[in-house]
C-alpha cells in the first residue's frame, strides 16, 4: 500500500517536472494511438454500418466473427505484423519494422474490429429507427450508410474512444513490432514494461498513473468537443 | 417524436476539423521514420537495462553522426533478428551461438568487445547453503536441497550459460527438475522479479543485477568463479545474405565499439562506483 502512495507522489513529480524524455514518450503514445484510432475508425465505422444495414448471405456469421474479434489476442496480431514487416517477410522491403509506422499498423489492426463491432450495434439501432423513413425516401441501403453514421456520430465518438483506449493500452504487440527503441518507438506501455523489468516498480506504477491521466484527459477533451458540437450543430 | 435527418455534408465544420486533425497527426507521425542515417542494433536486455547503451551511444553518434537504435531481446532472439535481416548489427553474449551465427554465414565476423560476469543470487538466509565462490558446488547445493530456482528458459545468453553450468555440475535437469525449478520464459528483469517474489535462487548477469531495484530479500550468494565469465561479442549482419543491411554504417559501429574511444566509453560506465563492463577487444583485430 505504501508503494502505491509513493508512486502517486512520483507520478505527480513526473508530470510536474515535465521531463523531456517522459514528455516525448507521452506525446508519441498519444500521437500513435490517435492515428491508429482514426485509421481504425476509417475502416471500422463504414464496415460496421455496412454490416448493420446490409442484407447478404453470411451476414450472421460475419457478425459472430466480428464480435469474436473483440477478443483478438494482441500478441498474435503483433507476431503476424512482425512476420509481415520483417525483412524476411512479404512486406519487408518497406523497411518499417521497428518504426512508429509498424506500431500504428498493429494498433490499427487491433482497433478496427472493435470499432466495427461496436459501430455495427449502434448503426443497427439507428437503422431500425430510420429504415422506414429512408426507404420511403427511396434511399438505397448503401446510400443510407453515411447518413446513419453521421446521425449517430455522437454515440460513435464513444466507440472511437474505446478504440483509442485499446491502442493506448496495448503493450505486447507494440513491444514486438516497435522494439521499444529509446527515443524512437518507446511508448508509455513499453516504458512501463521496461521499468518493471528493471525492478523499479514505483517508477513503473508512476508511469502507469501518468498513462491513465493521459487517457482520462483525451476522453475529457472528446467529451467537451461532443458537448460543444451538440450544442452548436445538434 | 419528430425525426430530422440530414444528408451528410462533408463540408461541415465538424468534418473539416476531423479531417484536418487526422491529416496533421499523420504528418506529425512521419518525421520520426524519416531521419538521418541510423542503424538497428539487436542486443540483449543486459546491455540495455544496465544503462550501458544510454551511456555510450551518444558518444558513438557524436563521433560518427550515425544514430544507433537498439532493440533489446534475449541473445537467442537477438541473433534470430539478425538471421531475418531485421538488424544491421548484433551485440550479444553467447560465444557458442555467435560462432554458429557467423559459420552459417549470417554474420560477417565476430569481434570480442567486453566482459562482465554472472552471479547466483538467492535469499540472504541461503537455505540451500549455496554460498561460496564455486558455481558448480552452489548449483549442486541448490538442486540437492530442492531449493526454489528460477530459470530464464528463454534461449538467452544467460539461459545458455545456466544450462552449461547445470550440465558441468553433473545435474541432469530433464530428470531432476521438479517443482523447485521454475522456468519463466522471460527476460532477466521479469525473472529477477519472480525470484524476488518467490525468494528463490537465480542466475543473473551482474549488469542487470546491479541496477535492479526490486531485490526483496535477495543478494549475491555465488560470485568470483572464473567459469562465471561472460563475454560479449559484436557482429555485422552479412550484407551478402541481406542486401539492405547498412554495411558501412554498421561496420562503423563495430569499428567504434572495439576502438580505443569505444572501449574507454564502456570502461567509464559505472553504477554506485562499480564498473559494469570490462572492455577486452583485441587491439588491431
Amino acid at each position: 500500500m505504501l508503494e502505491i502512495f509513493a508512486s502517486l507522489g512520483l507520478a505527480l513529480e513526473l508530470i510536474g517536472g515535465a521531463d523531456p524524455t517522459l514528455l516525448g514518450i507521452v506525446v508519441l503514445s498519444i500521437e500513435l494511438s490517435l492515428v491508429a484510432a482514426v485509421a481504425g475508425a476509417a475502416i471500422g465505422l463504414p464496415l460496421g454500418a455496412l454490416i448493420a444495414v446490409g442484407r447478404f448471405p453470411g451476414r450472421r456469421s460475419l457478425i459472430v466473427l466480428l464480435n469474436a474479434l473483440l477478443g483478438l489476442p494482441s500478441v498474435v496480431v503483433g507476431l503476424v505484423v512482425y512476420l509481415l514487416l520483417s525483412r524476411a517477410g512479404p512486406l519487408g522491403s518497406l523497411g518499417i519494422l521497428f518504426t512508429p509506422a509498424a506500431i500504428v499498423v498493429a494498433q490499427t489492426l487491433l482497433v478496427a474490429p472493435i470499432v466495427a463491432a461496436l459501430a455495427r450495434q449502434t448503426a443497427e439501432d439507428a437503422w431500425k429507427d430510420y429504415e422506414e423513413q429512408l426507404t420511403s425516401l427511396g434511399v438505397s441501403r448503401l446510400r443510407a450508410v453515411p447518413t446513419i453514421l453521421w446521425d449517430a456520430r455522437f454515440s460513435l465518438l464513444t466507440v472511437v474512444l474505446a478504440g483509442f483506449g485499446r491502442a493506448a493500452s496495448e503493450v505486447g504487440a507494440v513491444m514486438i513490432v516497435g522494439g521499444n527503441i529509446d527515443g524512437v518507438t518507446r511508448v508509455m506501455t513499453t516504458a512501463i514494461a521496461l521499468e518493471t523489468s528493471k525492478g523499479d516498480l514505483p517508477l513503473a506504477l508512476a508511469l502507469g498513473l501518468v498513462l491513465i491521466a493521459v487517457v482520462l484527459a483525451v476522453n475529457a477533451g472528446a467529451y467537451a468537443i461532443r458537448e460543444w458540437s451538440a450544442r452548436h450543430h445538434g | 417524436m419528430e425525426v430530422t435527418l440530414q444528408p451528410v455534408r462533408w463540408n461541415s465544420r465538424f468534418a473539416r476539423m476531423a479531417a484536418a486533425t487526422a491529416a496533421s497527426m499523420l504528418l506529425a507521425a512521419l518525421p520520426a521514420a524519416a531521419q538521418g542515417t541510423f542503424i538497428t542494433v539487436s542486443s540483449t536486455t543486459s546491455t540495455e537495462q544496465s544503462g550501458l547503451f544510454r551511456h555510450i551511444l551518444p558518444e558513438f553518434t557524436k563521433a560518427t553522426g550515425i544514430e544507433a537504435r537498439v532493440v533489446a531481446l534475449g541473445t537467442g532472439q537477438a541473433l534470430d533478428m539478425g538471421r531475418r535481416g531485421d538488424a544491421d548489427v548484433v551485440f550479444v553474449h553467447d560465444q557458442v551461438a555467435e560462432e554458429r551465427f557467423v559459420a552459417e554465414g549470417y554474420g560477417v565476423k565476430r569481434f570480442e568487445v567486453m566482459y562482465n560476469d554472472f552471479v547466483i543470487v538467492g535469499p540472504k538466509a541461503d537455505p540451500a547453503k549455496a554460498r561460496g565462490k564455486d558455481v558448480l558446488a552452489g548449483l549442486e547445493a541448490i538442486a540437492a536441497a530442492r531449493a526454489p530456482f528460477v530459470s530464464r528458459a528463454d534461449k538467452s545468453g544467460t539461459h545458455a550459460a545456466e544450462l552449461r553450468y547445470w550440465k558441468a555440475a553433473g545435474i541432469d535437469l530433464a530428470r531432476d527438475k521438479g517443482p523447485w525449478y521454475r522456468e519463466t520464459g522471460s527476460g532477466m528483469g521479469p525473472t529477477l522479479n519472480t525470484a524476488s517474489a518467490m525468494n528463490a535462487y537465480a542466475l543473473a548477469d551482474r549488469g542487470t543485477w546491479l541496477p535492479f531495484r526490486n531485490r526483496g530479500d535477495l543478494e549475491i550468494v555465488v560470485e568470483g568463479d572464473k567459469r562465471l565469465f561472460n563475454q560479449y561479442g559484436v557482429m555485422l549482419v552479412n550484407p551478402a545474405r541481406h542486401a539492405h543491411v547498412k554495411k558501412d554504417a554498421g561496420q562503423k559501429f563495430v569499428d567504434w565499439v572495439i576502438s580505443p574511444a569505444g572501449q574507454s566509453a564502456i570502461a567509464a560506465y559505472r553504477i554506485n562506483d562499480q564498473q559494469l563492463f570490462f572492455p577486452n577487444a583485441k587491439a588491431g583485430s
